[in-house]
């Protein structure tokens, strides 16, 4: 039978999203799975964290440290080799904390690794197949995973339905053996908040590398004006400097939930429409027709946005 | 401070409308324009600032096959000092850890006080620089956006969820994986690229680099791509058609039906 570890991450006491999404994941993997909630930390918020998973879980495995307190990847990656059989499946979310922690422990594990699964079709002879992305999300690819010694496997947040599994399990403590580290964790800074609050707009104009140009940035402006918007924007519009980060929507800046989101010349990647949320009716403009926005927008147009925006501001204003 | 910086040469995804070739086993690669990994970019910056302060040298280096050199003469054009190209038959198909079992054959021959990686490249794994590090027992740190250089240690910031920044201290060597935005990439003109072209760039097989053959490509891959596809999700846009005024009176209709016009 086929043994599944899920390394459930949580904050201030309470158990990630993931946690349910692992469920629903495993079972694709294999009905059959023994699947286990493994979860790292200290003091009365670990206790708290395993106890609520053995209604989900039924076995919980809960390593407690003090040198466990602040998620290291470095740490809890020690601690998950010194507890864990190494010829099981581990899944883990594919987040920052799961980039920095398990492409290492692969390697210390000697298993097989994939990143940014978004589905499982099974194990056929031995391997697992699994579906991720390449490319911006621009192409899927079918992949074949050997996991006759393991594997070490992140699943991308919110691409499994959330399950609702019930369980009366129990947690077994194990002890998390040498945990020394060349990396100390010394605090976290908090993003600095912009001028403007993204967050609270009902109508975003969202502008992404399509823009091309700084100077550009003008045309948003007028269309955001226009429409009583707010300009928000893509990554590497804020890599640019053209606008400030707190404008910036995706998994590394702000969660937004408009009514409407014009996301204009942004390819779509998972990272930014990881952070508009509450369903909006989503605009995409772009002048490539196989765009991976256009999988996930409402509607659609295909054009160049430095003449569509001037445009639409006109047809805008002659309205009013 | 001796720097080693990995890059990759990947399709670019603002300028490619990416198509399947008539098998579906591949992208339909004739046309595509191809350029050197974004975060890779950020990486040789950050590894020449660093040396513009503190010495030393920057080398980058690449496994791929005789195009791939093109990335490592731009990356010299930005000011890395030397170029590595890692090429052999036996590197084809290379898993994540294939890929990082070469590239730690170059960082055992070498004195490098500090590896940097790009934190993705075109397959969105990120995996290349923690694979690394494991291999080589460094100490590791992903999406690094902070570098400040404290004797035989360095202060580093990582960008985590909501842009928040998560400052560790980590003992040199190490490996770290750049995230776009922790500088800004200088550019490189035409005449910079012209400097460089003359320049020798070894290249080095799996005998120069002590690489079992076996334990890289295809032969040495655990997790293989089987094939292509274009995903399909949900419904997809409904996809406005017409002349420009056409398309704009329709869309304001819809967008004035959903709240998004006063
Ligand atoms: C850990 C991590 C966190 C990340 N967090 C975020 C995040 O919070 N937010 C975020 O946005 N990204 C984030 N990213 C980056 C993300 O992966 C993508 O690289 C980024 O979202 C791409 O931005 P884009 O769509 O603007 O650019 P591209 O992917 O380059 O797309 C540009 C699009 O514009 C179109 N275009 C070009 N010119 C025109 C024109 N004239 N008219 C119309 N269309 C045009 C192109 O066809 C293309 O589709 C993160 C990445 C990582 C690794
Ligand atoms: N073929 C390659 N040659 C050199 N470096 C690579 C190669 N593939 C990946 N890398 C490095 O690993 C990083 C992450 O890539 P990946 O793990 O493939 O997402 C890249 O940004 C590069 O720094």
């Amino acid at each position: 039978m086929t043994q599944i570890y899920v390394y459930v991450t949580h904050k201030g006491g309470v158990a990630d999203d993931i946690a349910s999404e692992f469920i629903a994941a495993a079972k694709k993997i294999d009905t059959g799975a023994t699947v286990t909630a493994v979860v790292t930390g200290s003091g009365a918020d670990l206790d708290k964290i395993a106890q609520s998973l053995t209604s989900k879980y039924a076995e919980v495995i809960k390593i407690s440290d003090p040198a466990l307190a602040y998620p290291n990847a470095e740490v809890i990656r020690k601690a998950l080799c010194n507890v864990l059989d190494k010829s099981a499946i581990l899944l883990a979310p594919h987040d920052t904390l799961g980039m920095d922690l398990c492409p290492g422990l692969s390697i210390k594990m000697d298993s097989a690794f994939a990143a940014d699964v978004v589905d499982f079709e099974g194990i056929d002879g031995g391997k697992l197949k699994l579906v991720r992305q390449e490319l911006g999300g621009a192409v899927s690819t079918h992949v074949t995973c050997d996991i006759s010694n393991g594997a070490v496997i992140t699943i991308r947040p919110g691409a499994f339905a959330a399950a609702d599994a019930s369980a009366s399990g129990k947690v077994t403590d194990k002890p998390a053996g040498d945990l020394a580290v060349k990396r100390r964790f010394l605090e976290v800074v908090q993003a600095e908040v912009g001028d403007v609050d993204i967050t609270k707009s009902d109508v975003l104009v969202s502008v992404g590398r399509g823009i091309q140009e700084q100077e550009n940035i003008a045309i948003a402006e007028e269309l955001a004006e226009a429409m009583g918007a707010v300009v928000s924007c893509s990554r590497p519009i804020v890599d640019a400097k053209w606008l400030e980060k707190g404008r910036q929507v995706g998994t590394s800046g702000k969660t937004v939930k408009p009514k409407v989101y014009m996301a204009m010349g942004i390819s779509g990647s998972f990272q930014h429409m990881g952070g508009v949320k509450g369903n909006p009716y989503i605009v995409a403009v772009n002048k490539n027709p196989k765009a991976p926005i256009f999988q996930v927008a409402d509607v659609g147009i295909v054009a160049d946005i430095l003449e569509f925006m001037p445009a639409l501001t006109e047809a805008i204003k002659d309205l009013k | 401070m001796e720097i080693l910086v990995c890059v990759k040469r990947v399709p670019d995804t603002a300028e490619n409308e990416f198509q399947l070739n008539s098998a579906g086993n591949d992208l339909d690669r004739d046309d595509l324009v191809y350029s050197v990994n974004e975060w890779d970019n950020y990486a040789v910056e950050e590894a020449i600032q660093i040396v513009d302060r503190v010495g030393g040298n920057v080398t980058v280096v690449t496994v791929g096959d005789s195009e791939s050199e093109e990335v490592l003469r731009r990356e010299m054009a930005m000011g890395a000092n030397n170029g590595v190209l890692m090429s052999d038959d036996a590197f084809e198909g290379s898993d994540g850890k294939g890929i990082a079992t070469i590239l730690a054959g170059e960082i055992k021959k070498g004195k490098y006080d500090l590896v940097l990686t790009g934190a993705q490249a075109d397959a969105a794994a990120g995996q290349v620089g923690g694979m690394l590090a494991a291999m080589l027992d460094l100490p590791y740190a992903s999406l690094v956006n902070k570098i400040e250089i404290e004797g035989s240690k360095l202060k580093i910031g990582r960008e985590i969820e909501g842009g928040n920044q998560e400052m560790n201290e980590i003992e040199l060597p190490c490996v770290l994986s750049i995230q776009t935005g922790i500088n800004e990439p200088r550019y490189v003109g035409i005449r910079g690229i012209r400097k460089v072209a003359q320049v020798e760039i070894p290249v080095k097989d799996a005998a120069a680099l002590g690489v079992d053959p076996a334990s890289v490509g295809d032969a040495g891959a655990k997790v293989k791509r089987v094939d292509y596809f274009v995903p399909v999700l949900g419904d997809g846009a409904e996809m406005l058609e017409g002349s420009t005024d056409e398309i704009i009176a329709q869309l304001i209709e819809r967008i004035k039906s959903k709240g998004g016009l006063a």
